[in-house]
């Protein structure tokens, strides 16, 4: 399962990042790394990036990205 | 003795730095608003300090430049303390870098900042246990509202003078069997971190590291190719993550033994993103909030310069009429003398102070980073990502910060285009021109309409700009910061820093120039200036006598107002152009060549190639713009 493909305000585990070195490193610095707890907030119309909660921080990704972040049931 | 403030973007550092210093560091509520060091001398025990704000930085492996520098300067100067200000309210994050800090086996001071914050969502920080368990100081503040300021650079500056050192980290027992081994394999390299960091950073695989330790070691290579293999059998993943691993694991320890989570009080700030955010509601209160602060900068602008510019007319009038005599070179000089006072009394800072004051509320509350997310499928249209909206933004204040806020864009491609686009978003001078012009005697329609077509030519730029130099961009990753009240003081200072600099640089320069341009028509020599200047002034239809304004316009953009009423002979605009020409003239302002101070920041982080390549291309667009505007009005008018 990835990141695009929960529900809304639900939370779910991190897991893992299937991409590229540098944006795996970007998105471990503002908390999404394997074990942390996430939550889709929001998504931004027109294809635009997804809001999400990371340990009570909130940090906009693109869909891209957020499409490669792998997540778990808790 | 030298203290450094280090912690991530958005914690309060420039917020902490400003309240010693004064204001000298540009703050904001987005991360990456600090991207230059910026020093101060503070007295701390009745002893002179030297305090260096640090951009924020999330970690000290260095992704970007931005990055990087803040770990060259931490390692090759000599810092006797260094204070890692952690943000209450998110202290899981700030952890991890202070996990890297102590690392580094250099004293330090940890300033828990933003407690209020922490305690309006129900977060209690056991303090204690948090000195005993990092065997550093911590001393819990409130940056904003100066409290706990003054206890923190006295320990600062105690554990600096004693040079007390932290605790080490202590990670997994296989990590630091394999640590041990490669200290005493690294404990004669020269390096400027200590054998145990080094082992870390090489695990770690940082290229420069490796690299310049391989060229004095060359047997570490396949060292480390070993204690990969070997740790990546036993857990299945690369060195790099089980070091993250380690250090994050050991900051969510921390953090869980030390953070009491209370009950979140939901506010209407938690709310708030709901509405301006919402896919619809968000993009009407975009253009509602724009426009509005549009209309308030153009009616607080407005209301000012008329009674202002009658007083500096009526003073002109006296002045002559008290000489008798207008024909000599000294009269010439006095009048130059008053329209360049008066040129930035009345014309720019009734325009400037409203502009900034706005802006730095805008900045403070934190809604550019949702101006981002807003906007990042649109810029996406256009080549670029939302993260590239940040300069534009500030550019509308000064391109200067926008210039140098492109650091926060790992991408040399995006630098560029970035760059080169956000010196075409009218600063606050540009702005002075339309508003000083335009609005002030065609309607503030029109000036909104310069403002549009400017976004549209700007997007069709960057359409263009990215298809000649074209890349995957690889998305948006950025912190939505918390929503803040914006305190009247750091509003005010910040505003007042920013308007400083227009007094200090740019107003002696209007009144120079202005004098200047007035010798030079005395002895009818801006005929030379003018006639380099033609060709363009000819394709667009203005007056000959534009040229002048418009060469020393590059000088400081306001001149370009300034001096055109000089060069015309009135300062009623009304009266010596028609509205076609200063509809044409205005949006030619808008887009040639960036000023002087800007092509200097260009070239220091750019180059000088692109600086000229930056150039060319303005005043190639700023023509091709000019005569689009010269068609459309001229159905018009």
């Amino acid at each position: 399962m990835n990141l695009l493909e929960v529900p809304k305000g639900k939370v779910f585990r991190v897991v893992n990042y299937r991409g590229g070195r540098a944006v795996g490193y970007k998105l471990r610095q503002l908390g999404l790394c394997p074990g942390h707890q996430v939550k889709v907030l929001r998504y931004a119309p027109l294809g635009g990036p997804v809001m999400v909660d990371v340990e009570g921080r909130s940090v906009a990704i693109g869909r891209g990205i957020a499409s490669r972040v792998e997540v778990e049931v808790i | 003795m030298q203290i450094a403030l280090i912690g991530q973007p958005n914690c309060g550092k420039s917020t902490l730095f400003n309240q010693v210093a004064g204001y000298k560091a540009e703050t904001g509520n987005f991360s990456g608003t600090t991207v230059t060091f910026t020093e101060s001398k503070v007295r701390v025990l009745g002893n002179v300090v030297s305090v260096v704000d640090l951009p924020g930085t999330y970690s000290l492996a260095g992704t970007n430049p931005a990055e990087r520098e803040v770990i060259k300067y931490l390692t090759s100067n000599t810092v006797d303390v260094v204070i890692n200000v952690l943000d209450a309210s998110h202290l899981s994050h700030g952890l991890a870098m202070t996990v890297e800090l102590l690392e580094l086996n250099v004293p330090m001071v940890i300033a828990l900042n933003m407690m209020d914050e922490a305690d309006r969502i129900g977060i209690r920080v056991d303090v204690e246990t948090l000195e005993k368990s990092l065997g550093v100081p911590v001393v819990p503040m409130i940056a904003s509202k100066g409290r706990g300021i003054q206890p923190l650079f006295v320990k600062a500056y105690q554990i600096g003078q004693q040079g007390v050192l932290p605790i080490q980290p202590k990670y997994s027992n296989d990590l630091e069997r394999n640590l041990a081994l490669l200290e005493v394999t690294l404990a004669n390299v020269e390096s400027y971190l200590n054998p145990r960091a080094l082992a870390l950073k090489l695990l770690e695989g940082d290229r420069d590291i490796t690299e310049s330790v391989i060229e004095q070691v060359p047997g570490v290579e396949s060292d480390l190719k070993t204690i990969g293999q070997s740790m990546k059998h036993d857990r299945g993943q690369s060195l790099e993550w089980i070091i993250n691993g380690e250090r994050s694991g050991l900051a969510d320890n921390l953090a869980k033994r030390v953070i009491q989570q209370g009950k979140r009080q939901i506010t209407f700030r938690d709310r708030l993103d709901d509405i301006l955010l919402h896919p619809v509601i968000g993009y009407v209160g975009l253009i509602l909030i724009l426009y509005l602060f549009f209309q308030v900068v153009y009616t607080i602008g407005g209301w000012l310069e008329v009674p202002l510019m009658d007083f500096f007319a009526q003073l002109e009038v006296w002045l002559l009429s008290r000489l008798g005599n207008s024909d000599h070179l000294f009269s010439e000089i006095l009048v130059a003398l008053i329209q360049g006072v008066s040129g930035g009394v009345a014309i720019v800072l009734p325009y400037l102070v409203p502009f900034l004051i706005g802006l730095g509320i805008m900045e403070d509350v934190g809604y550019l980073p949702r101006v981002a997310f807003l906007m990042d499928a649109l810029m996406h249209k256009i080549g670029l990502h939302g993260k590239s909206i940040v300069p534009f933004i500030l550019g509308f204040g000064c391109n200067v910060p926008a210039i140098m806020s492109t650091r926060i864009l790992e991408d040399k491609r995006e630098r560029f285009i970035s760059a080169a686009l956000s010196t075409m978003v009218p600063c606050a001078a540009r702005l002075a021109v339309v508003f000083g012009l335009v609005a002030f005697y065609l309607g503030p329609e029109l000036a909104l309409a310069i403002y549009i077509f400017n976004l549209f030519v700007i997007a069709v730029t960057a359409k263009i700009l990215s298809r000649l130099v074209p890349d995957e961009s690889p998305g948006l990753i950025l912190e939505m910061p918390v929503y803040r009240i914006p305190t009247f003081r750091t509003v005010v200072n910040k505003a007042w820093w920013r308007i400083r600099e227009f007094i200090v640089e740019a107003w002696p320069l209007l009144i120079v120039g202005s004098i200047v341009l007035s010798v030079l028509n005395y002895f009818n020599l801006s005929i030379y200036l003018n006639t380099l200047a033609r060709p363009i002034s000819w394709i667009l239809g203005l007056p000959g006598e534009v040229g002048v304004p418009l060469i020393f316009g590059i000088l400081r953009k306001e001149l370009s107002l300034v001096m055109l009423g000089q060069a015309l002979g009135s300062m009623n605009f009304a009266m010596v152009m028609t509205p076609v020409e200063m509809i044409t003239y205005a949006v030619f302002v808008v887009f040639y060549v960036p000023c002087l101070a800007t092509m200097v920041v260009i070239r220091k982080e750019l180059g000088w190639k692109m600086m000229w390549q930056i150039a060319g291309m303005t005043t190639l667009i700023a023509t091709l713009a000019g005569l689009i505007a010269r068609g459309i009005s001229a159905i018009f008018y």
